[in-house]
């Protein structure tokens, strides 16, 4: 398998909460330009899924390789290259978005700089309210927040949970708009989503975790 | 790092740690002796309560808005995130501590040197409580009444800081020297320093999962 390519791959996975077992023998893989829709219903495991590829969770069973690298070994670049959004926003109520989009660039040892910041959350929208703490900010807006983060961090590999969640719906068409670009430059993206997602031309990929939906 | 520690609300440990130190000479009575005897030990016994009582939103807080996922999720290791979030609440809740620490042994009629040795004993005393409390946050992060779960975990492992820590004073207030104590004081920061936030963050990931 070569280094340098991008992938992201799944080999018979298991997913386990409890005695439950989740799903079983998952086998994929993803390659740069492909983005990955993972449905299924209410606790089927789409969330467990996307946590253990992020390296949050462990498997019970079989493994997760980025650029053909065990997850476990490979960490440091992975959680360079991937960027994560899960039902929290992971973003910091008494900081103002720009602080907060600073912040998470200098945890991840990035450098970002206020017009850079500014820049992104403006592309999201958020231009009236860069000096407001998110304390004061809607739901939506903090969303938003969250998504420029992804922005800012240039990694090629997204990973969304629920992403549209709050969204109004310039929003959701933004995030469209994002995907598409996103995957159209080469970028990679695994994401879970109730709602219709319209993404036509991209190279989409669905993925169904456990029975059908009842 | 550290930023993302700006609180209003540390100052309610320090309060406590004034209140605490202050009702046992309102409760005792005003006898400078008695007062001089136990002084000391009241000192550290509410430097531990104080710390306990800033410990469960050490993490909790992080662990709440999904900031800690994103933390554990940058390439920096884990052991790095958890000295830090040690040595944040070392700043915000021993520093100020410290500082305060000379009124209170005014308070108990303790003398000058013996202050001088209460302050070097909490000066390396605290940072140990704060690195085994950072332990015992990640461990019991996201548990129902964490907050009692955690006292009941990390009040056995303060015991030998506060055996020596106070120890220290009565020492020297015996007219011994304070060095063996001290010196066992600072034996103890050094492991705990190269131990506990390992522990910390292996807990930090049993806890987030």
């Amino acid at each position: 398998m070569s280094e340098s390519v991008a992938t992201l791959s799944v080999h018979d996975l298991r997913c386990t909460r409890g005695d439950r077992e989740l799903f079983s023998d998952m086998n994929f893989t993803l390659h740069g330009g492909e983005a990955l829709l993972i449905q299924g219903g209410n606790g089927q495991g789409k969330t467990s899924l996307l946590r253990l590829l992020t390296g949050l969770a462990q498997p019970a069973y079989g493994e997760v390789r980025w650029r053909g690298e065990k997850l476990a070994r490979t960490s440091e670049t992975y959680h360079r290259e991937m960027a994560y959004i899960g039902h929290l926003n992971g973003i910091k109520d008494d900081l103002t978005p720009i602080e907060n989009l600073r912040l998470a660039a200098q945890l991840a040892g990035r450098t970002l700089d206020e017009a850079q910041a500014e820049e992104k959350l403006c592309q999201l929208g958020l231009g009236r309210c860069l000096d407001l703490p998110c304390r004061v900010l809607s739901f939506g807006q903090r969303r938003r927040v969250a998504l420029s983060n992804l922005l800012c961090s240039n990694a090629p590999l997204w990973i969304l949970d629920e992403p549209l969640t709050g969204l109004d719906v310039h929003g959701v068409a933004l995030l469209e708009n994002l995907l598409k670009s996103h995957v159209d430059q080469g970028g990679m993206a695994v994401l879970t989503t109730h709602q219709p997602l319209s993404l036509e031309g991209a190279n989409i990929h669905a993925l169904r975790v456990g029975g059908p939906a009842q | 790092m550290l930023a993302a520690r700006r609180r209003g609300d540390w100052l309610t440990s320090q309060f406590f740690f004034v209140m605490v130190a202050s009702m046992f000479p309102l409760g005792i009575g005003p006898d400078p002796n008695t007062l001089r005897m136990i002084g000391p030990g009241v000192v550290w016994v509410s430097a531990l309560l104080a710390s306990l009582l800033s410990l469960p939103r050490l993490l909790a807080e992080d662990f709440r808005d999904g900031s800690l996922e994103q933390m554990l999720l940058t390439p920096q290791p884990a052991v790095l995130l958890a000295l830090g979030k040690s040595l944040a609440h070392w700043l915000i809740y021993g520093v100020p501590l410290l500082l305060i620490s000379p009124i209170l042994g005014i308070q108990f009629s303790l003398p000058a040197e013996a202050i001088a040795i209460l302050m070097l004993s909490l000066l390396i005393g605290t940072p140990i409580l704060s690195l085994l409390g950072s332990v015992g946050a990640a461990l019991t992060l996201g548990l129902r009444g964490s907050g009692v779960l955690l006292t009941l975990l990390i009040l056995p492992l303060y015991v030998p800081v506060l055996i020596f820590g106070a120890g220290a004073v009565d020492a020297i207030m015996a007219g011994t020297s304070a060095e063996s104590h001290l010196s066992l004081l600072g034996a103890i920061l050094v492991s705990t320093l190269l131990v506990a936030p390992w522990i910390a963050a292996a807990a930090l990931k049993v806890s987030i999962e």
